[in-house]
């Protein structure tokens, strides 16, 4: 039964080659300096699987479809080799009765040994009427499974802090998971968060045990910077230029969209670095502002579109408001040598971050 | 005597949904229930909020089908505004809601349904030769090699050697209504796999149009990307590339991998023919020809209409404005309507809904004579109707719409049976199947649409002269506007009306609510409901002819319930517990 990660995949008839590289990868995905990785294949060499039961409250099913497309490690690796996922209710083959006796077997023959996976928030209004599975409410349902798991991922917005449905005026009194329970809690906020964030999580549980929180429960290897910070329109932020129409010049050289209602400055995400898709692109670079989609009650920040007040940490010197259609015009010729410019400077502050953010790192220590 | 089975969850969709039967002794399903168990209150959310961001909020009913919301919401607000989008914004909302239809549908057969047909352990003692052969007989997809098989086969053994099955664990294998042979078995698992890699890459599309996948990001009045196909912050020819790329490996998986193996598993399902249900069927069309604005109705794919009892021959008009169309009741639902009258209904923009739940605390079993779900019961003209794939394939056929017959004649000539078998759990499947096939080559049309207009130089994407609320209207005037589209489910109507700049009332009328629709006082049941009476069960306790036929379907049910209470307008002290 104690079965580890590596015999597994020696069964499968991996190399150790194979598997070194796999270690390397999912290293640099959990955002650790490439010096760690004999640590991460110690423990994958050591440790066995850890069944995970994948519970759905509140939701949209967004979180579990976001889960699906990870590309590091690749998603059947994940799902077959790496965890157990020993209940799920959108993948599992099982319906019924069955579905539900096969997370009972995983609760007890695993006690205390499990991770609880939990999509959504849970209703209290009126006793918890308002989903319900089984006949019983799903307060009753997480009762049931996390009182003997090991720690509890609160996957995605709806499960960390509420989200869309526990905006004003809550009707069914949606409530995140940290506030109801006494177990360790992982949030992983995001609407839904980005795939390879959430495969992070549960590889760093296997490797290193729980990651280190933030304050709002977050890791802070995924969740310590803000969007505003790594973002690769800042550069237009600092100089004064802004995109002040969908289509326009500033939007086809790749302008700020603080204008147009970008949450960047107020985000905590991962978004900017790690990017969406197998790093095809992210919200921001495709030309949408950020809604703020991973940061507690952003429904109720007021209209998507507009401009946010104030940008809390920053240190200019003008008034965006008031920098703007004028200079378009009169900066579009000389935009190609700032545009150049910015880029290099961009590139010398990326490349500072990331030492930065390595010797920060090893300072801290990766997990308890 | 007849005995009462449930099965809650059902497994493999979205949302919760309960599903009741009860089962005579002959082991027939003589009555059945189903039950939306869960509610969120969306729409009630999105009163007093900017019309601009209801895509957002609306979005978030379904992180499956994620932009479909978005889309019809956004045709709601332009509706309500008079926005014409520009060209190249229709199409790249074309696109990127083609893109979600394939791979929506890839992501259903493999993930959601395939085991349904699919015995996953038969596969084990598969002779990988054999699989081989038959892979390469009915196809030229590459990965067809007696080793390849041979190696997923090994994976699949030491995966159920380790005795934690996961996601397999405890399901039907070995019922006796599994018919594949071993070998098909295996290339069905290995497809599994396959698409399972696959289809992270095809949403890339969403990503690099809006920004992320899934919940990709819009805008009222156009797409937020700009085009420019010589910056590198834009979309640009590298981004251009590597749409077309994503789109010609989509056409390869649905020629090559889905429908291949569609065809060869119902062959062997042949004579499963049970499942068809109400025989009404409805659409509200969409996909004009590629540049066309939503409103060009003649040119669309799938045209919108009504077909009764399944006759062909007739296809009845429908309109989404006129409220003795659409109308939703809430008779055997927990929800009530202030007039309090049994037996009415309401056209969505006069739409209310308020939570009344007359449920248990907890319990066994719902009482059919009694509301026994969160769903609503929408109707056509007073008919319960079915929605999705089948009805958009029988009214195009029907509407002698040319593409849409020819594949249609295809496959039911390939699989030798007559047209009227279609109207059932595998032609519903099949259809599904179908339309991918004609999807994934508009999506390269209207790729290719796109180009051709960047070309000729244009690169408007967004229309700004009427994004400033101020410019709408005086104030205490209301708007009202429908957005409509055919989603992978069905036919998806958003209504909206707005205020002084702000959303009054909100309601989406939703593909599962239709399919999932509670009986109403007439005593006509919902598509699932009618469509599971009458199949014979091997063993009730092992109900896979049941989730074979709700998943035909592909129940979205966190859709179908998304209304809400209109009187709690409060904000509610969150308790702590512990």
């Amino acid at each position: 039964m104690k079965e580890t990660f590596y015999e597994y995949v020696q069964k499968r008839g991996i190399s150790r080659k194979d598997f070194l590289k796999f270690c390397t990868a999912i290293t640099a995905m959990m955002g650790l300096d490439a010096s760690l990785t004999p640590k991460v294949v110690e423990a994958l060499e050591t440790k066995e699987r850890i069944p995970v039961i994948y519970k759905h409250f509140q939701e949209c099913t967004g979180c579990s479809e976001s889960f699906i497309r990870t590309a590091h490690p690749v998603v059947a690796d994940l799902i077959l080799d790496m965890i157990s996922l020993d209940y799920h209710d959108t993948l599992m083959a099982a319906a019924g009765h069955q579905a539900r006796e096969a997370a009972h077997m995983t609760k007890e023959k695993y006690k205390g040994g499990y991770i609880l996976a939990c999509e959504g928030s849970i209703p209290l209004a009126d006793g918890g009427i308002h989903s319900m599975v089984d006949g019983k409410t799903q307060l009753e349902l997480f009762r049931e499974y996390e009182k003997d798991c090991m720690a509890i991922i609160a996957y995605g917005s709806c499960a960390a802090f509420g989200n869309v449905q526990a905006a004003h005026p809550n009707p069914t009194q949606a409530t995140p998971i940290y506030k109801l329970t006494n177990k360790p809690v992982i949030n992983v906020p995001g609407c839904p968060p980005i795939a390879e964030v959430m495969a992070g999580v549960i590889t760093h549980i296997l490797t290193f045990g729980i990651p280190e929180l933030d304050i709002r429960k977050r890791p802070k290897v995924f969740y310590r910077h803000r969007i505003h910070d790594n973002c690769q329109r800042r550069p237009f932020f600092d100089a004064g230029m802004f995109v002040e129409s969908f289509d326009d010049e500033g939007a086809k050289l790749g302008w700020c969209l603080y204008k147009m209602g970008c949450k960047g400055p107020v985000t905590y995400n991962s978004c900017a670095n790690m990017k969406w898709n197998e790093g095809t692109c992210w919200p921001v670079e495709s030309g949408n502002p950020c809604l703020g989609c991973s940061e507690d009650n952003f429904w109720d920040f007021g209209p998507m579109f507009t401009t946010l007040a104030q940008v809390p940490g920053t240190n200019i010197i003008y008034n965006p408001d008031k920098v703007g259609a004028a200079v378009v015009g009169a900066a579009a010729a000389g935009v190609a040598v700032h545009a150049a410019a910015t880029v290099v400077v961009e590139k010398m502050k990326k490349d500072k971050d990331t030492t930065t953010s390595v010797a920060d790192q090893q300072n801290k220590g990766v997990s308890k | 005597m007849s005995q009462r089975v449930v099965i809650d969850p059902i497994t493999r969709i979205e949302g919760h949904l309960r599903v009741e039967i009860d089962v005579n002794e002959n082991n027939v399903i003589g009555d059945a229930l189903s039950s939306g168990t869960m509610i969120r209150g969306l729409e009630q959310i999105l009163v007093g909020r900017d019309p601009r961001d209801a895509w957002a909020y609306v979005q978030r009913i379904c992180g499956v089908c994620t932009t479909v919301h978005a889309l019809a919401s956004l045709r709601a607000v332009e509706d309500a505004l008079d926005i014409r989008i520009p060209k190249n914004a229709s199409l790249i909302r074309d696109i990127m809601n083609l893109t979600q239809y394939v791979h929506d549908h890839v992501v259903h057969f493999y993930h959601l349904h395939a085991l349904d047909w699919v015995d996953v352990v038969s596969a084990l003692s598969a002779d990988p030769n054999e699989t081989s052969q038959i892979a390469q007989s009915i196809s030229s997809w590459p990965n067809s090699s007696p080793g390849y098989f041979r190696d997923v086969q090994n994976r699949l053994k030491s995966f159920v050697e380790s005795g934690q099955l996961g996601i397999f664990s405890n399901a039907y294998w070995g019922h006796p209504a599994y018919k594949l042979p071993s070998a098909v078995n295996l290339l069905a698992v290995t497809h599994y796999l396959e698409a399972l890699e696959w289809q992270k890459d095809i949403v890339k599309i969403h990503t690099i149009f809006g920004g992320k996948n899934p919940h990709p990001h819009y805008v009222v009045g156009g797409v937020a990307s700009a085009i420019d196909i010589n910056s590198d912050n834009a979309i640009n020819t590298e981004k251009l590339n590597q749409v077309e790329r994503l789109i010609n490996k989509a056409i390869q998986v649905v020629e090559q991998m889905y429908i291949p193996d569609l065809m060869a598993i119902a062959s062997f399902y042949k004579d499963w023919t049970y499942g068809k249900g109400i025989g009404n069927y409805m659409t509200f069309g969409d996909f004009a020809a590629p540049g066309k604005d939503i409103r060009d109705t003649d040119s669309y794919l799938f045209p919108s209409g009504v077909i009764l009892n399944g006759d062909l021959s007739t296809v009845h008009e429908v309109s989404l404005t006129d409220p003795e169309h659409i109308q939703e009741f809430v008779d055997f639902t927990w929800l009530k309507y202030s007039d309090d009258k049994p037996g009415v209904g309401k056209h969505p923009w006069a739409g209310e809904t308020t939570f009344d739940y007359t449920g248990p605390k907890s319990y066994k079993e719902l009482d059919m004579t009694r509301p026994y779900t969160w769903n609503k019961a929408p109707r056509w003209k007073g008919h319960a109707v079915e929605v999705g794939p089948l009805a958009r394939i029988l009214v195009g056929y029907a509407k002698g719409v040319k593409e849409v017959k020819e594949v249609t004649d295809w496959a039911a000539g390939t699989l030798d049976v007559p047209l009227t078998a279609l109207m059932s759990t595998l032609g519903r499947t099949a259809a599904r199947g179908l339309e991918t096939k004609l999807l994934v080559n508009r999506l390269k049309d209207t790729f290719n649409a796109l180009v051709a207009n960047i070309k000729a130089g244009d690169t408007v994407t967004f229309d700004k002269t009427k994004f400033d609320p101020s410019t709408w209207h005086r104030a205490g005037k209301t708007l009202q506007g429908v957005g409509w589209t055919e989603a992978p489910r069905g036919g998806l109507a958003h209504y909206i009306v707005i205020e002084d700049q702000k959303i009054k009332n909100y309601q989406a009328v939703v593909p599962s609510t239709w399919n999932a629709s509670p009986r109403d006082l007439n005593g006509a049941r919902g598509a699932y409901e009618a469509a599971l009476i009458g199949t014979p069960m091997a063993d009730p306790h092992q109900p896979l002819e049941v989730i074979r036929t709700i998943h035909s379907f592909d129940p979205c049910l966190a859709c179908a319930v998304h209304l809400v209470d209109k009187e709690k307008r409060e904000i509610t002290q969150v308790n702590v517990i512990r």
